[in-house]
């Protein structure tokens, strides 16, 4: 294996490869910075300016926190019928009273594509939280363990990846009866391994600093040192790699939906409206792939920029550079 | 080098051999088992106990693990009632078919990113870095089912050029290059967007070398020190990264096999995955796994080759 493997969240850009190295910087950064009484202002504005300079992350906040309140708040605004079909409806192309036209059902596509939405982001966001948990602590106890422990958990994420995912993904899909949270479950099962390649590279610098032997030498459990003191100082690195879990899960959601996975209707998600979209194509349906066509592409590349923003106030605190 | 490919080679033997286990793990997940799922909810009980006897599958869990693993070693992946075929018959007409689609995709997508992460590492920042930078983003925040939709609507149903199905693939040369246009096209186009972005970082990472100024002292042209230094030092990482996307490649192809229709593994899989044809489903994961691995080992034994560096860990 290369040695950017490890570092590489499955999907990163590879501009934003992790310098594990230079995580070592930032927990000296904070402990010189707590020694240090000069007066500056609070971590999260410093972190906060960093983000917002990036125009492209914050622009990228902004289209996310739209397309949330979209999906969310939406329906209180403009409430429609999703849950009654209605034939004489079908396939209409947009109109005044049907903004993005109708379904094959009969469904407002508007509307659609806010209840579609509220599933997207709820397994996009849901997968990314339980996959990097569980990866998170998986590599730290590689990591921090080392030796044969490290060996079989490592051997156990290398086989895993092994196996190709959509096709596992699919497997599981099939076996269970793909509910919502099982869909989280099946996602996060592939997408918990590069976080935990990413965890384990950074505890195998981090359980070496002295105030991790500082820790042992009070005589503090494995667990907790572990969950108290190598995880928290893992985190920039954690949360950059969850940020682009989200939008690998809306993306993984959306393929197995299309191959035909998910909830039965009349529940739908951007995937399954694209996939309708699609099998409508050659009868010129354009209203019925687009909008879910944009609204994927448009949520994605925006948590791709926001995880851009996020690497970029890690870089920055790795440098030492609060002010 | 023979103590590194030897420790490699050992380390894919006990991934292989957890492949194995979890596979056959699945294949016991199954709800209501094994023959149930083959005969039906209605079959009566004493025809399910029948072919669970008949199938070994009332014996312990190692000793059924060691004749399925004994099976498969020899080529036998059971058999599909679905489809009246031995699993392994099906495989070895399905299988060179996705050798021959994700190749081809791999070979072209290298072959266009290449140049264009030497471009971008080179302009870095630049107006042209921008333009390539954004479009790649795009093409990577797509499910790649859109993409192949993309790909049909201009080159099929705009510009009426290319078949939008591969069903007829296997009837001669001329045909089979046509229907595989498109599915090469929309696979290559993601893998696109994978590599070049690594390959512009390590290009970026490479101009910052010694050798480049040394290079440059000396009077080398830029597109002397790119070609000549900088490209071929870049190419190494490359290598490795054919072997970690491989698991990528064989994904993505199960939706643009699916969508376009093209008779390979990941279409056999989706087929199966509708029927509910097992056997099938576990074959295939089982020989895409297998063929997962032993490509990356190969990757890692080239870099090894290529790179002495990467022996002395």
């Amino acid at each position: 294996m290369s040695e950017q493997d490890p570092l590489r969240p499955a999907g990163a850009p590879a501009g934003t490869v992790l310098a594990t190295g230079a995580v070592v910087g930032a927990a000296a950064g904070d402990a010189d910075g707590a020694t240090v009484p000069t007066a500056r202002r609070p971590a999260w504005r410093e972190n906060l300016t960093t983000f917002a300079h990036n125009r492209f992350a914050l622009a990228g906040l902004i289209v996310l926190i739209a397309f949330t309140a979209f999906c969310f708040l939406g329906p209180l605004v403009y409430p429609t019928n999703q849950s009654a079909t209605n034939l004489l409806n079908e396939n209409l192309p947009p109109s005044s009273q049907f903004p993005l036209g109708t379904s094959p059902e009969g469904f407002d596509i508007l509307g659609r594509l806010m209840l579609g939405g509220q599933s997207t982001l709820e397994v996009g966001f849901a997968a990314a939280i339980v996959a990097t948990a569980f990866g998170a602590l998986w590599g730290a106890i590689a990591g921090y363990a080392g030796g044969f422990v490290d060996a079989v958990l490592m051997r156990i994420v290398d086989t895993m990846l092994s196996i190709p995912f959509l096709f596992f993904v699919v497997l599981v899909g099939t076996l269970l009866q793909p509910t919502l949270p099982l869909i989280v479950l099946a996602i996060s099962s592939v997408s918990w391994l590069s976080t935990a390649r990413v965890v384990r590279g950074e505890t195998l610098s981090l359980r070496t600093r002295d105030y991790v032997v500082a820790a042992r030498g009070f005589g503090i459990g494995h667990l907790s040192l572990v969950v108290r003191h190598i995880v928290p100082n893992a985190l920039g690195a954690i949360v950059v790699n969850a940020t682009l879990k989200v939008a690998d899960a809306i993306l993984l959601f959306a393929s197995i939906s299309f191959l035909g996975l998910g909830e039965p209707p009349p529940a739908t998600n951007w995937g399954r409206m694209l996939t309708t979209g699609i099998n409508n194509l050659f009868d010129g349906y354009w209203w019925q792939l687009w909008p879910a066509a944009i609204a994927i592409v448009a949520t994605v590349v925006a948590i791709n920029a926001v995880g851009d923003g996020l690497h970029d106030v890690v870089e920055k605190r790795l440098q030492g550079g609060h002010g | 080098m023979t103590a590194f490919i030897a420790r490699r080679i050992g380390q894919a033997l006990v991934v292989l051999f957890l492949v194995t286990i979890i596979v056959f793990g699945l294949l016991h997940a199954l709800p209501g088992g094994l023959v149930r799922a083959q005969l039906g909810p209605k079959a009566s009980v004493y025809a399910v106990h029948q072919l669970a006897v008949q199938e070994g599958l009332t014996k312990p869990l190692p000793v059924q693990y060691l004749v399925w693993l004994d099976h498969a070693v020899r080529g036998d992946l059971g058999f599909s009632y679905k489809l009246n075929t031995p699993v392994s018959t099906l495989l070895a007409e399905y299988f060179p078919r996705d050798l021959l689609l994700t190749g081809l995709a791999i070979a072209l997508a290298i072959a266009v990113s290449i140049p264009l992460g030497v471009l971008q590492g080179y302009r870095r920042n630049k107006g042209v870095d921008y333009v390539f930078s954004g479009t790649l983003l795009a093409l990577y925040s797509m499910p790649s089912f859109l993409l192949g939709v993309i790909a049909i609507i201009v080159l099929n149903i705009e510009l009426p050029l290319l078949p939008s199905t591969a069903q007829e693939f296997g009837h001669g040369f001329g045909t089979d290059a046509k229907v595989l246009a498109l599915p090469v096209l929309t696979l290559m186009l993601g893998n696109i967007a994978y590599y070049s972005r690594y390959v512009r970082s390590s290009v970026i990472d490479n101009l910052l070398e010694d050798y480049v100024r040394t290079a440059r002292a000396k009077g080398a042209g830029w597109s002397r020190v790119l070609v000549g230094h900088v490209l071929r030092n870049s190419l190494m990482p490359v290598v490795s990264l054919i072997g970690i996307s491989f698991p990528y490649v064989v994904s993505g192809s199960l939706i643009v096999e699916a969508l376009f229709d093209y008779p390979g593994m990941g279409l056999l899989f989706w087929d199966a995955e509708q029927s509910r044809d097992y056997p099938v489903l576990l074959g295939v994961v089982l020989l895409v796994s297998v063929a997962v691995v032993i490509g990356s080992l190969v990757a890692d034994v080239a870099y090894a080759i290529l790179d002495p560096r990467i022996r002395y860990e």
